[in-house]
């Protein structure tokens, strides 16, 4: 299972110089053979639709699938759609960025432990760690309604405070829906920064401890900068994902607690209205595209796949 | 000779670095020939070419009557052993040295693959696997698995690098016995230059993607070509003189003041500026009291330091116009040795000494030729 | 009092292995809930009731086995396909420089980084448009475009890991490039490509919002739990959860075990 977390430095070897006349041509073109399935089916079902979706999302309203759409590049789907559904929007962020800090807070400690400290435990543990994805997402969320309902043991411990009211409830609230964020989510932070914790030179922290570092100070000077590839990626699969995330609102909570990804999925599937949909939905991939630009620039792109 | 590997102008460029350049050379078929440099040299690159593991810019590559230049290396009969051994880890030992008999639909494998351990004392090891056997055993697999296919050109990238010295010291033993028993021309790469002088019938020392001199290793250490390969080959003290005349078969020159006598047959230039340079061992010291034979060369000094190092003892002393010269004295007879601050004459037998031509604009100075680890010197 | 040493030494661990059983919480209360009889078909409480009938009777429920057959059939589909392509594209990025090379990196990133909600729903409008009917292969196509990426990501890293002069010492005896690859660098990748293949088969069978928006009236396992959300959940799907984990987590520890016994070698 570590072949899974791309544990390893490096990319390969490079290619020499550029061949001899004599040479065998057909090497040069070789990438782009290898490249060219999967890429053209990235781009025919992931760029094109994409740009379709931005398209979409400049149609008149007005219009409907029997009727057809008349692209009127009505920028004003954009303007209506964020009045009508800020609240959305913004729960969406802080729930997400929410769960992304308690993913780091949990998911940290479980990767250097697992990276550093487990030793002959370390397949286990990672096989471990991806183990729950094999139960299907949703029976997973559906158990957390056990766990966190109001006849509970978890909820009754909650009451039996003493400054908690006897009507506390966690199903159906916020926070429910963060806590199914994040245990959905986690795996995602965990195994990124696996990956950046494992290639760390243990050493580096012996030296460290040689030129009087106390073991937090070795932690924040040293593993932390270096981890830092890791901990981006983590928080980027984390928080984008949750971001657009559904299901968990809609098990766990109320419309109050609705996010983005409700709202998407009833303007597609129920309300039918496609341009607010697309609009919408380009808002949320346009911020993605944002981030990752951002991250990319700091770190590249090799340490991005 | 029929079977020769030639090497004809060749040149490799990456990018805008040249790391062979227009380099020509003969590897007499039989041979050990050793390619002798510090890193960066060009030295790998040029044995790779030779496998056909990277392509030359420009230049040919012969074997025998073969041009074999445009050949991938599935086509030469040539084979590589690596200096990480590189065998293949999920396949057991003997189908490793099997491996490039398969692909060639060669029979009678497995009595193959049995001569082959038992060349290398190995015998018996056919199932094991490479990560069970010592970094020895697994360079003598390295080795049996290139062997086994009767190249006619063995090449080695400084395989026994990875070796502690004493394992390193019995694995130069056992390739050259392997060699000599075999008849294969061997084409051995290293940086470190006692092994290429053990080993090799011809050195070819190279700097800078050129070889600077190529010849037996009595010739290359005896009689060096140029102040590069004097000092890259063990130590060698260079003093800027001038050829002042010429009396019979002898060179006169004169260097600080001094005068010197050189064999004209022991120097590579035979007028205007030039370097005397001789060896340390060469090298005797008269105390104040003795007398130095008069027909030798002689430096007075002041001697700066002593290193006692058992077997022998090395000297620096100051010449009067500041230079340090070193002075090896093989401790022949038990006795303390001689301590700094005092006075000696250093003297040598003038046929030990060896003459270089000197450019202008190298300098007086000796210092940027010694010991120079990268090679970078001009 | 030697413990609470022990754990402050350990700190980090002890907070590791926490988190871990955090992870595994649900877990056991899908098993426990296989077990148990609901008071009410909308009910999620554990009731005092335990029973092994739904383990009996597993396909109990109407739809079920049905559901997980389309499941099944389309996560096979989709991981054979999205290997085999993935695994071409690594060895293109492992293995060779070229131009356009970090955008192609960035390119294989996106689908991982993209809410489901998003890609799922360009995919429906992208049918639509093409006019191509909703249904198994809308969705094994949509699952190929996500499982791509991870595949990538699992052999391009197992390739990075091999060392290059195995390849030059194959070459250097007399193996060609076919050869080469056939003998040396596929026995050396394959376990990369199983793991990318078993990772791709869990994203697949575990897919709700992408198939959601791509099925049509094809029903799969995770759509049939959500349908079956509002009328209440048979508790024969949490035996199926429960198996299907007890299965793979079996079938990993097998893998592990015995790669660990061989002499280990990479």
């Amino acid at each position: 299972m570590t072949a899974l977390i791309g544990a390893a430095a490096g990319t390969g070897p490079p290619t020499g110089a550029e061949p001899p006349p004599a040479g065998p041509r057909r090497r040069r073109f070789t990438p782009y053979l290898l490249l060219l399935p999967g890429g053209l089916w990235l781009l025919l079902f992931f760029v094109v639709p994409l740009v379709q979706l931005a398209g979409t999302s400049l149609y008149d309203r007005a219009g409907s699938l029997e009727l057809g759409y008349s692209q009127t590049f009505a920028f004003g789907n954009f303007v209506d759609a964020i009045a009508a559904y800020w609240p959305q929007l913004v729960r969406s962020a802080v729930y997400a960025g929410l769960a992304t800090i308690i993913c780091v807070v949990l998911g940290y400690p479980l990767a250097y432990a697992i990276a550093l400290k487990s030793g002959r435990w370390r397949n286990l543990l990672l096989v471990c760690v991806i183990a729950p994805f094999f139960t299907t997402f949703l029976v997973r969320t559906l158990a957390w309604k056990s766990i966190l309902s109001d006849n509970g043991a978890v909820t009754g411990f909650f009451r039996s405070l003493p400054f908690v009211p006897d009507d506390f409830r966690l199903l159906a609230t916020p926070a429910a829906v963060v806590c199914g964020l994040v245990y959905n989510f986690l795996p995602f932070m965990v195994l990124p920064l696996y990956a950046s914790l494992e290639r760390l030179d243990g050493r580096l922290l012996e030296a460290a401890g040689d030129l009087y570092a106390k073991p937090a100070t070795a932690f924040r000077q040293v593993t932390l900068p270096l981890s830092m590839p890791g901990l981006v990626a983590g928080t980027l699969l984390t928080f984008i994902p949750a971001a657009g995330d559904f299901i968990n609102a809609e098990l766990l909570g109320t419309p109050n607690e609705y996010m983005i990804g409700n709202v998407i999925d009833s303007a597609f599937l129920v309300r039918l209205d496609y341009p607010q949909a697309a609009a919408l939905s380009f808002l949320l991939m346009a911020t993605i595209l944002v981030m990752v630009f951002v991250y990319v620039r700091r770190a590249g792109t090799d340490e991005v796949v | 000779m029929a079977d020769d590997l030639v090497l004809e102008n060749v040149t490799k460029r990456f990018g805008g670095m040249t790391a062979v350049d227009d380099l020509s050379v003969t590897v007499p078929q039989g041979s050990f020939f050793a390619l002798l440099g510090a890193s960066g040299c060009g030295k790998t690159t040029t044995l790779r070419m030779v496998a056909g593991l990277e392509e030359l810019t420009s230049g040919s590559i012969r074997l025998g009557d073969n041009d074999i230049t445009g050949l991938r290396p599935y086509r030469r009969p040539v084979n590589t052993v690596f200096q990480s051994y590189a065998l293949f880890p999920h396949l057991n030992i003997g189908d490793n040295i099997a491996f490039g008999l398969r692909q060639r639909g060669v029979k009678d494998v497995a009595k193959k693959v049995g001569e082959m351990l038992d060349l290398v004392q190995l015998s018996g090891f056919e199932k094991r696997k490479p990560a069970q056997l010592s970094g020895g055993q697994q360079q003598r697999i390295a080795l049996a698995r290139a062997l086994v296919n009767e190249p006619q050109v063995l090449l080695l990238d400084e395989p026994l690098g990875a070796l502690d010295l004493k394992l390193r010291r019995q694995m130069q033993i056992e390739l050259k016995r392997i060699q000599t028993e075999v008849g294969i021309t061997f084409l051995h790469v290293t940086h470190d230059q006692d092994e290429a002088m053990w080993m090799a019938d011809t050195v070819a020392v190279m700097n800078n993607g050129r070889i600077e001199q190529l010849g037996p290793p009595t010739e290359i250490y005896e009689f060096p070509r140029s102040p590069f390969v004097s000092n890259f080959l063990g130590q060698s003290n260079l003093f800027a003189a001038e050829v002042a005349g010429r009396s019979g078969d002898d060179l006169e020159l004169t260097a600080h003041g001094a005068r010197f006598a050189a064999p004209a047959a022991r120097a590579h230039a035979a007028d205007g500026r030039v370097w005397l340079g001789v060896r340390p061992e060469k090298v005797r010291l008269a105390l104040p009291g003795e007398d130095a034979p008069a027909h030798h060369n002689q430096v007075r000094g002041v001697l700066t330091d002593t290193c006692y190092a058992g077997v022998s003892t090395e000297y620096l002393l100051k010449t009067p116009w500041g230079q340090e010269m070193s002075v090896f004295s093989a401790n022949a007879a038990p006795g303390e040795p001689l301590a700094p601050g005092t006075e000696v004459v250093a003297h040598w037998y003038p046929p030990h000494s060896f003459v270089l031509d000197r450019p202008t604009g190298s300098g007086d100075e000796v210092s940027q030729y010694s010991a120079d680890p990268l090679g970078v010197a001009p | 009092m030697r413990i609470w040493r022990w754990v402050a030494d350990h700190w980090v661990l002890v907070v590791g292995l926490v988190v871990l059983a955090y992870l595994f919480l649900p877990i056991v209360v899908v098993f426990l809930l296989s077990l148990n009889r609901p008071a009410n078909r909308l009910s999620y409480d554990l009731s005092s009731q335990w029973t092994l009938d739904y383990w009996f009777h597993p396909f109990g429920a109407a739809g079920v086995g049905d559901a997980l057959r389309v499941s099944v059939g389309i996560a096979l589909v989709s991981t054979l396909i999205a290997t085999v392509l993935g695994t071409l594209m690594s060895f293109a990025l492992a293995r060779h420089r070229f131009r356009g090379r970090s955008s192609t990196n960035v390119l294989i990133f996106l689908p991982m980084a993209t809410p489901e909600v998003v890609m799922g729903s360009s995919l429906l409008a992208l049918f639509v448009t093409l006019r191509v009917p909703l249904g198994f292969w809308t969705v094994v196509v949509a699952h190929i475009l996500f499982c791509l990426s991870f595949v990538v990501v699992t052999v391009k890293a197992r390739l990075a890991g091999l060392d290059p002069r195995l390849q030059e010492a194959a070459m250097d005896l007399y193996a060609n490039e076919w050869q080469t690859f056939r003998r040396v660098t596929l026995p050396l990748v394959l376990p990369g490509i199983a793991a990318a293949a078993m990772l791709s088969l869990s994203l697949s069978f575990d897919d709700f919002i992408i198939t959601n928006f791509n099925s049509g009236t094809t029903v799969t396992f995770p759509m049939y739990v959500w349908g079956a959300a509002q009328r209440g959940i048979p508790r024969q799907v949490n035996v199926i959860g429960t198996a299907v984990f007890l299965l793979a987590f079996v079938f990993v520890i097998a893998v592990q075990i015995r790669s660990r016994r061989k002499a280990r070698f990479v």
